[in-house]
């Protein structure tokens, strides 16, 4: 088993520590993952260098869209036990408030589980959930190794 | 009305100062490395802190995404007439080809509307070839209005929804 999949059997038993670690650009982010009723939330400090604009100040978008791209895959990985090494195909990123200087979160839902391809939804807030700065439709490949749906342990999502 | 070739050189200067400034910018060590009218080249150079795939070397989706997003917004910086505050409204990024381990990523990004409110883009992220993709993005900004755009005769040549 690769040191990889290795982290991830570690994620998947609830220990996300080692693979965000091992990733060097979460680690670069100062990523965290934290669980909530059995759905992943993905939390993003807030640190200096991840200011887009110093002037309003604002965070960067692209960390946003990164914590939401990462959010996606984390609950993925935790949701579908059968889901190996997802691709990215494509993110679409709606902007719809100024991320402040302060802690992000972020949350997915899957929306589609098919056979090969998965489509994911996520928001990312700031101090009022309700009140989201940036959502995001997330399409994934899903790489050989992955079976679609056969060997489930969460959720209700089916082969299509 | 101001000179393009001035307008270009302004906001060449006064942008690139305001990019320079960005601390993800810095902390990613995006360079930009070229700009003309509505146009942006920027350069992100491979870094290990940037890999999002360990034994592949390749870098996060979220490194190139920070790349096309700046790259598209200083494309439309050189499309205003004068500097005013822009706000990404949405940016869709297809992730075409893995980029290559080791090798820096070029984006190059066109504005090629822009309308009183809106700035619409066009990026593409290449080794070095641009039509060798290794992403596309498509994205629209939000532009504060000016003062030129304030004119009455700038006001009537605006139609549309955007």
């Amino acid at each position: 088993m690769s040191a990889l999949l290795g982290h991830i059997a570690r994620f998947r038993a609830g220990d996300a520590a080692p693979l965000l670690e091992y990733i060097p650009y979460t680690r670069f982010l100062g990523m965290s993952v934290g669980l909530e009723n059995d759905a992943i939330v993905g939390q993003l400090p807030f640190a200096e260098h991840l200011v887009g604009n110093p002037l309003l100040p604002a965070l960067h978008g692209g960390t946003v869209a990164a914590l939401l791209e990462s959010t996606a895959v984390f609950q993925l990985l935790w949701q579908h036990a059968s889901v190996v090494l997802p691709k990215t195909i494509n993110i679409t990123v709606q902007y719809l408030r100024t991320g402040r200087t302060e802690n992000t979160y972020a949350q997915a839902t899957i929306t589609k589980l098919g056979r090969r391809v998965v489509a994911v939804h996520a928001r990312a807030w700031q101090q009022e959930r309700e009140r989201p700065i940036a959502t995001a439709v997330v399409h994934f490949l899903l790489g050989r190794g992955s079976a679609g749906g056969q060997t489930e342990r969460r959720g209700e999502g089916e082969p299509s | 009305m101001v000179d393009e070739t001035e307008r270009v050189a302004r906001m060449r200067q006064i942008s690139r100062a305001f990019m320079e400034h960005v601390p993800h910018h810095r902390a990613l060590g995006i360079e930009w490395v070229h700009a003309e009218a509505a146009v942006s080249v920027m350069r992100l150079p491979y870094q290990d802190k940037l890999v999002g795939h360990p034994e592949t070397g390749v870098l996060h989706g979220g490194a190139i995404s920070a790349l096309l997003d700046a790259c598209s917004g200083a494309a439309v910086f050189m499309a205003l007439p004068e500097i005013t505050r822009i706000a990404t409204l949405d940016l869709r990024i297809d992730y075409l080809r893995p980029a290559t381990a080791k090798r820096a990523v070029l984006a190059r990004a066109h504005c090629y509307r822009l309308s009183r409110s809106i700035g619409f883009t066009r990026c593409v992220a290449y080794h070095d070839d641009v039509d060798d993709p290794i992403a596309m993005a498509v994205g629209t900004f939000m532009r504060s209005p000016t003062v030129s755009d304030t004119a009455p005769s700038a006001a009537a040549e605006e139609g549309g929804s955007a």
